[in-house]
């Protein structure tokens, strides 16, 4: 006698479509569960005062967890080909991540060849944050900033940030 | 169900003969094996101590970043009465388990132990070497030391080559833009937990896929295992060339295991210092990188061939992404079919040992600072084991199966 398998094959799609639905729920929510948390996203935006900054000097501060450099140039420094730099009055400032594009260590930055140097795997960039020698496969990244007279908020886009060069930004 | 009256109460319920048998008295070992082939339980012995003494770590380790590196380096290693002794084992265990995994593995390719239908028991080893890495890498990252915090940055990094997702990744698996407390809890959670249990998963894979072509010997030779089992039951153990699990195989093996121990306390006891990073006795600074950066030393060959392309980020990443999966591949990359041990294959044997040279230089220069000559040399050692291991064996074993 022939059985009717339709009733059971509706049962098994059924079971089945259920069963998926609720693992992709399953996998969703886990994978969800990783996401940074809103408090960690929304962590402040870093405002720096650079008007009491001398020529040379570098300032270090952290934006969102990472160091980032803040060097006023002098006239001596050689100039930026990819106009990376950030001009707050008459002023050159070089703002870049203090985070290696290769693996990310911090490189150091060496006062006297006016270089930044990778300790971990040897990459080097000059004065203005442009890859000059090693693994580094681009220049040091330019966080999101915006000039507010005399202050550098970071975390904002401004402008002059929204002006530069794709391969220098975050 | 009826109840066999004629067993005792707890085999009528269990079984508990037949699993004997099947387990350990009828589970049929080659006679024709050496020390060598005693590392598997020695292996499973330094889990089990990883197992104990993390268990007491866990005790008073505590996952956050404010704490966790005190509660390792005052209260685990200062107050905690026998606290040093845990944290000197594991450290020590996780560091000589390597050492034995890679004895392990380069024992299966001496005898050619990973083909002719050992297949799976080759790739379920790999999957452990591949778990087991990870869980090396986030219990690394616990003490939260300079080098637990650097490690776990460019680790997390490299990541970010993925094309396209890699940005969003790397933030995904940090929990954060930087590696921060969302990074060491959820690490804390896969090192105590989740990659124990996976491991756990895979050993009894890697033993069950042991049962169908049964264990490889000194000569590779095809053995009748039923009919050299029978021999040895109808009370020829002489003539037999089998023996059982237990108790002949693993008397010898527990010989082998008491010499080991007795090393690998004498580590602990005396030498725990190789397996303790002296930058990682700083507590983790985010801004501020050590000045030379290297992983423990059972990392350092695939480290060596992700920095021997050093002109090329990506294709650094390209080459350490091949050598993490190659050995996977092995049994594929070897293209003759007949199991023989290296010493009666003239150019396979060459091979090995050429393998082992490379890979103790790479992870030699993987250690030194990569300026200058060592660049170069990391390169060309970089190049020769992807050389090796992707167009030379391919080659020899054609030859040799067409000799043969």
């Amino acid at each position: 006698m022939a059985v009717d398998e339709s009733k059971r094959d509706f049962i098994l799609t059924a079971l089945g479509t259920f069963a998926g639905i609720g693992g992709a729920a399953a996998a969703y929510s886990m994978v969800k569960t990783w996401d940074p948390l809103p408090s960690v996203i929304a962590a402040g935006v870093t405002t720096v005062d650079v008007s009491s900054m001398q020529g040379g000097e570098l300032r270090t501060v952290e934006f969102r967890g990472k160091p980032v450099y803040i060097l006023k140039k002098t006239p001596d420094m050689a100039p930026s080909k990819n106009k990376s730099t950030v001009k707050v009055g008459s002023d050159e400032f070089v703002v870049v991540i203090a985070i290696c594009t290769h693996l990310g260590c911090i490189p150091a930055f060496a006062s006297e060849t006016k270089q930044f140097k990778c300790a971990c795997h040897g990459g080097e960039f000059d004065v203005n944050g442009a890859n000059t020698f090693g693994p580094p496969p681009k220049p040091l990244v330019i966080p999101p900033f915006k000039v507010d007279g005399t202050k550098i908020m970071l975390g904002e886009e401004g402008e002059e940030y929204k002006k530069l060069a794709p391969e220098l930004k975050a | 169900m009826a109840i066999d009256k004629n067993k005792s109460w707890i085999d009528a319920r269990l079984n508990t003969t037949a699993l004997t048998k099947v387990m350990m008295t009828e589970y049929w070992i080659p006679k024709n094996i050496n020390f060598l082939w005693s590392f598997g339980v020695v292996l499973a012995t330094l889990f089990t101590l990883l197992i104990v003494s993390g268990m007491f770590l866990l005790m008073y380790y505590k996952p956050d970043t404010t704490l966790a590196f005190d509660s390792v380096n005052r209260t685990i290693m200062q107050e905690v009465a026998y606290g040093w002794l845990w944290r000197h084992m594991h450290a020590v265990a996780a560091s000589v388990v390597f050492l034995v995994i890679y004895i392990h593995m380069f024992v299966a390719i001496y005898y050619g132990s990973y083909k002719g239908g050992r297949e799976m028991i080759w790739i379920s080893g790999m999957l452990l070497f591949v778990t087991f890495s990870a869980e090396g890498f986030s219990g690394y990252m616990l003490p939260w030391g300079q080098m637990s915090y650097w490690a776990a940055q460019v680790i997390t990094n490299l990541f970010g080559g993925i094309p396209f997702i890699g940005a969003d990744l790397v933030i995904w698996i940090r929990g954060n833009f930087v590696v921060a407390d969302a990074t060491l809890t959820r690490f804390f959670a896969l090192h105590v937990f989740i990659l124990p249990m996976i491991i756990m998963g895979i050993v009894g894979l890697h033993m069950y896929s042991l049962r169908v072509p049964h264990v490889n010997n000194q000569d590779a030779e095809e053995i009748d295992f039923e009919a050299e089992a029978a021999k040895f039951q109808a009370g020829d153990k002489k003539g037999s060339k089998v023996m059982p699990f237990w108790p002949t195989f693993l008397a010898e093996d527990f010989f082998v295991l008491s010499g080991f121990m007795i090393f690998f306390f004498f580590l602990v006891f005396f030498h725990y210092n190789f397996a303790m990073d002296p930058i990682n006795f700083m507590p983790a600074d985010s801004m501020k990188t050590p000045p030379h950066i290297y992983p423990e030393w059972y990392f350092l060959w695939s480290y060596e061939v992700l920095r021997g392309f050093f002109f090329s980020a990506n294709l650094g990443l390209v080459a350490f992404g091949i050598a993490n999966v190659i050995f996977f591949v092995l049994p594929w990359l070897d293209r003759d079919p007949v199991v023989k041990p290296a010493h009666k294959r003239p150019l396979f044997r060459v091979w090995f040992w050429a393998l082992i040279v490379v890979m103790i230089g790479l992870t030699v220069y993987g250690k030194l600072p990569p300026t200058g000559i060592n660049a170069w040399i990391g390169f060309v050692f970089s190049v020769a084991f992807l050389a090796l291991l992707l167009v030379v064996l391919p080659v020899i074993s054609k030859i040799e199966s067409k000799r043969s």
